[in-house]
């Protein structure tokens, strides 16, 4: 069925592998959180894309809520690793 | 009909988010990527959108695009005072090489790419296998085939609330895991200068305009695109531009700690008390019965956005709040 | 008729928001880039949302587009404002 979400699952899985690259390879600590969100936003894309029945028909539930459920984990994540970081940077700067 | 082609306009998209996620990832300056993944998450809103996901794209354009974005963009200003970028980049090179040199040697990147080549490989591989043999619906088939007994008539929502309830109080429970170590990690930051009129102006509409539509969307959550999570990030938007223009109550009871603990547990604890009270009853733990179904939902879902909104605005702040005496 | 008045006026918001773009990045300092941006967009969106609203017409949804118009409206007027305002203050700061 290739059709055009495909498009989309295979930008989902690009974008996931770049975001690996990314996190593994940037310099600093802030630029890797920006990486990990741009991963997890390349998993939502793929689990979208599992759960597209056409563009008339009514998506696969299940999927969505996985997806909603990530993307506000992954804000909670992301903002209590941005204090974990600030605070890193004081303790450094400090001593 | 003037479009007749809508994949013109997906692949339009594509490039565009996989060129905004390419700049995201390889910008030197932090400042730059944080404003590229803005915009990165925007037009993935519109991706979802295309997707036919508009819960999805609500929650990605509130939490993903402008939350996040807003964390980031405080977690880049508190760089040292007094560096500028070229400064901060020297800081940097110094301290890439004072690390060890794991990071910088030729090999190891060559070898992280070809790991992250194989690694797109697979998953294309896998999406392919999963997009040829979807003949697996069982899952959606049952959630169609109960949506009438779960109480709302949004299967997203149903699914969320009703049939996986237990997953969205464990999140619930992340949400309150998150604000309680940043809790432990620091207080809030310094505030802002109060606003001028312009900006007056704006938050004098806008502020209520934004608890007015996060009510909204908690209430039509049931039967079409919405629910909590959105309704609490908007809320938590309202809070933020609150902060923002320099208010010292940012719409959270801040000198009161015991209303504010309250405030950031009755998400959480509202659910697990209905869930408990569930158990009571001889039920299932979360299996409401079906005629409360939806006013349970309703009342759970509050709850929650209470406390989302409540979380989300206590993240951006940077911690537990300073005493104020004066209110 | 109604499709030729839509794809006028949303051709022409698009050279709107073409011009905004091209402003953005070719003229010389903040303050001209921000005039063109803020007011090229605003008109290019109002005449986008224009067409969609004849081209749907429907009375509802034509007020719809018209509420997002001036919160769109409202929004970036301030944003400008507010860049405008913080580097007036670091150029008389300094």
């Amino acid at each position: 069925m290739l059709t055009a979400h495909w498009l989309y699952g295979l930008s989902g899985c690009l974008i996931m592998a770049l975001g690996l690259r990314a996190v593994l390879l940037n310099d600093s600590l802030l630029q890797r959180i920006i990486a990990l969100n741009v991963m997890g936003t390349g998993v939502f894309m793929i689990l979208i894309t599992i759960a597209y029945r056409g563009p008339d028909a009514t998506p696969d539930p299940i999927p969505h809520a996985l997806v909603l459920t990530g993307i506000v984990v992954a804000v909670s994540a992301t903002a209590l690793a941005l204090t974990l970081i600030r605070r890193l940077t004081e303790e450094q700067d400090s001593d | 009909m003037i479009i007749t082609n809508m994949l013109f306009i997906d692949i339009l998209l594509v490039m565009s988010i996989l060129s905004l996620a390419w700049a995201t990832l390889t910008a030197t300056d932090v400042r730059r990527s944080v404003i590229f993944f803005i915009a990165f998450g925007l037009l993935v809103t519109l991706a979802w959108a295309r997707l036919q996901a508009p819960d999805v794209a609500l929650a990605e354009a509130a939490i993903g695009a402008g939350l996040s974005g807003a964390l980031l963009l405080t977690a880049v200003q508190l760089r040292p005072r007094g560096t500028l970028p070229s400064e901060a980049l020297d800081n940097e090179k110094q301290n890439r090489s004072n690390r060890a040199d794991l990071r910088s040697s030729a090999a190891i990147r060559w070898a992280v790419t070809l790991l992250c080549i194989v690694l797109a490989y697979i998953l294309i591989w896998a999406l392919l296998q999963a997009l040829s043999s979807q003949t697996n619906d069982n899952l959606a088939q049952s959630v169609n085939a109960n949506l009438a007994n779960s109480g709302v008539s949004n299967p997203v929502t149903a699914v969320l609330l009703n049939f996986r309830a237990y997953d969205t109080l464990l999140e619930l429970a992340v949400l309150l895991t998150a604000v309680l170590g940043i809790f432990a990690l620091s207080e809030e930051r310094a505030g802002y200068a109060p606003a001028g009129a312009v900006f007056n102006g704006l938050v004098s509409w806008l502020v209520p305009a934004l608890i007015l539509m996060a009510g909204y969307l908690l209430w039509v959550g049931a039967h079409a695109p919405g629910g909590a999570f959105q309704a609490g990030a908007i809320l938590a938007a309202a809070g933020v531009i609150l902060r923002l223009a320099g208010k010292p109550d940012i719409g959270l009871p801040v000198s009161s700690t015991s209303y504010l603990n309250i405030i950031l547990v009755i998400g959480s604890g509202l659910f697990l008390l209905v869930g408990l009270t569930m158990l009571a009853l001889g039920r299932p733990f979360l299996g409401y019965p079906e005629a409360m179904a939806g006013k349970l939902i309703l009342f759970i879902e509050t709850a929650a956005m209470i406390s989302i909104a409540a979380t989300l605005i206590l993240a951006f702040i940077g911690g537990r709040p300073h005493n104020r005496e004066d209110g | 008729m109604i499709d030729v008045i839509t794809l006028i006026l949303m051709t022409t918001g698009l050279i709107f928001f073409l011009c905004g773009s091209i402003g953005l990045l070719r003229l010389p300092d903040l303050y001209s880039r921000l005039h063109a941006l803020t007011k090229a967009d605003n008109l290019g969106l109002g005449l986008l949302l224009t067409g969609i609203a004849l081209y749907q017409q429907d009375l509802l949804f034509a007020l719809k587009l018209v509420l997002i118009w001036l919160a769109v409206l409202a929004a970036s007027s301030a944003s400008a404002y507010l860049i405008a305002q913080y580097a007036r203050r670091q150029e008389t700061g300094r």
